[in-house]
């Protein structure tokens, strides 16, 4: 018995060897092509092959990036830029939520507001812009409000969304059991739409970055997309490459911050069983 | 004994492009404190539409209908609905969908969580949710809590249809355990011969189109029956012999 178990241990402890190799072997694979396309690039502008001024290099933005850091001129730039971004997204989502819900609600309230809600929104935003500019000026307001204006609608449409598809027998049983109508909306409608928040919320946050990105380049004196504008005129071409790094990690960034919710908060759902 | 439910003259027609379906016609029906009624009858005998017109879930109908002193005008505590499906909230623990909109913080509700818990037999599943419960589990859950907000009378709208024979034999006897124990009046509505003279005080045999009440049958056997006595049987037979007899009118076949 014992044998077997030690076999059947030695067995276990190679599987797992095994596993962590595989994954190793994972990693490396995807890491092959990012890595070998930094060194082609590096070796070509290091070989005058590519242009420098228009290429940058990666050893080059590297030490812009640390040059940007350690004077603290990037978190200046970001600092504002995530307020900005933060400041908007609170305002369309959360007006995005709360009008998804009450439509998703009422009938009534539906055939009112939806239908100009849904043509506003097939509207480019970047066609807005001069607008917002000429009313709010080029100060912070036009900003903010044409990054809520972009995380309105997508919060908006998934919590809609998530409160239509509530089951209706689930309603019976709330009724039976004397739920309130405030009860009804905080302990049914809230919860069984939540897979569809949070899709909508990670949508709206992606949404927030990108009309960060077109307000700050469209007029700004501060910001990222302020600083990759300014950059580009003066040919810096690093740290144009030291914005775009910054944005694609903070979009990153956001939106695993939402999927780590979306596990913590939709473990019921069988899709999240890992 | 005191009347839990009493139905008087009520009657109900689902409208349509064509005036309108007939469903149940002028039914009466006394149920006491204490008693478990069983509804059996052919598909579309009303049935169903009864129980929902007991829950308040639909107020459309003619005739009166009341639990205890008050007569129903909406659904409310006072009436306990087991669906066929379990119904239960996907997103809340076992123990959370029990106190539904009650908080468990507070110990009177905690402490009858717990007792609802061992009543159907849930120990250690507290903390799962619906979709880690088999059927039957979540079935009893669903009844667990339908008691936690002590009706005056359970309504059963076939709660076992969807279980497989096994599944369904146990959750009968653990039905039963419950009205014994806790003396709740209980309407069952079936399609199950078996299921109804084994729990039943009395039986209620319908006929549909339109539904009508055709006969009330008292199960006067003591408990535990066991299915495959002859006594048993002899019930049976009664109620298939009520279910089985034509009316004098010729039916419409058209189809």
């Amino acid at each position: 018995m014992t044998t077997i178990t030690l076999a059947e241990n030695k067995e276990n402890t190679l599987k797992r060897k095994k596993r962590s190799w595989d994954r190793g072997l994972a990693l490396f694979r995807a890491l092959f092509l990012p890595v070998v396309a930094l060194l082609v690039w590096e070796v070509l502008t290091r070989l005058g092959a590519l242009p420098s001024l228009l290429f940058s290099s990666p050893s080059l933005i590297l030490t812009r990036a640390v040059n940007l850091i350690s004077t603290g001129k990037l978190w200046e730039h970001m600092e504002i830029s995530l307020f900005r971004a933060l400041l908007g997204f609170l305002l369309g989502g959360g007006l995005g939520l709360a009008f998804g819900i009450i439509v998703g609600m009422n009938r009534k309230s539906e055939q009112y507001i939806n239908p100009s809600f849904q043509m506003i929104r097939t509207i480019p935003l970047l066609a807005i812009t001069p607008l917002f500019i000429l009313w709010f000026g080029f100060g912070e307001l036009s900003k903010i409000l044409l990054i809520s204006l972009g995380s309105f609608f997508p919060l908006y449409l998934q919590a809609f969304l998530g409160i239509r598809n509530i089951d209706n027998k689930l309603f019976e049983v709330a009724r039976i059991m004397e739920y309130t109508r405030l009860q009804q909306i905080t302990k049914l409608m809230i919860p069984s739409a939540l897979p569809n928040i949070l899709l909508g919320v990670r949508l709206s946050l992606s949404v927030a970055w990108m009309c960060l990105v077109a307000a700050e380049l469209l007029g700004a004196d501060k910001g990222i997309g302020y600083m990759i504008q300014d950059a580009r005129s003066f040919m810096q071409t690093d740290t144009v490459f030291v914005g775009i790094i910054i944005f694609a990690l903070a979009g990153k960034l956001s939106d695993s911050f939402v999927r780590v919710l979306e596990e913590k908060l939709l473990r019921w759902q069988d899709s999240f069983k890992a | 004994m005191a009347t839990a439910l009493e139905i008087n003259q009520v009657s109900k027609t689902f409208k349509n492009d064509r005036g309108g379906v007939h469903v149940l016609d002028h039914l009466d029906l006394t149920v006491q404190e204490g008693e478990f009624v069983s509804v059996i009858g052919p598909s579309g005998c009303g049935k169903s539409t009864l129980l929902k017109l007991i829950a308040g879930l639909d107020s459309d109908f003619h005739g009166q209908i009341a639990v205890g002193d008050h007569e129903v005008h909406g659904p409310s505590i006072d009436r306990g609905f087991i669906f066929q499906e379990h119904r239960l909230f996907p997103w809340l623990t076992v123990e959370k969908n029990i106190a539904g909109n009650l908080s468990l913080r507070d110990p009177e509700v905690r402490s009858k969580v717990n007792h609802l818990i061992a009543l159907v037999n849930l120990g250690g599943f507290e903390k799962a949710y619906p979709r880690q419960l088999s059927g039957g589990m979540s079935q009893r859950v669903a009844i667990a809590r339908a008691l936690l907000r002590n009706p005056k009378v359970l309504l059963l709208d076939e709660p076992f249809g969807a279980l497989d024979a096994f599944t369904r034999a146990h959750l009968q006897e653990a039905l039963h355990d419950i009205w014994e124990k806790n003396k709740t009046t209980m309407v069952l509505v079936t399609h199950d011969i078996d299921e109804s003279v084994y729990l039943s005080s009395k039986v209620v045999v319908m006929d549909a189109k339109p539904g009508r009440i055709k006969a009330v049958v008292p199960i006067d056997l003591p408990y535990p029956r066991t299915r495959s006595s002859k006594a048993f049987q002899e019930f049976r037979t009664v109620i298939l012999e009520h279910l089985d007899h034509k009316p004098s009118e010729p039916d419409d076949f058209s189809i």
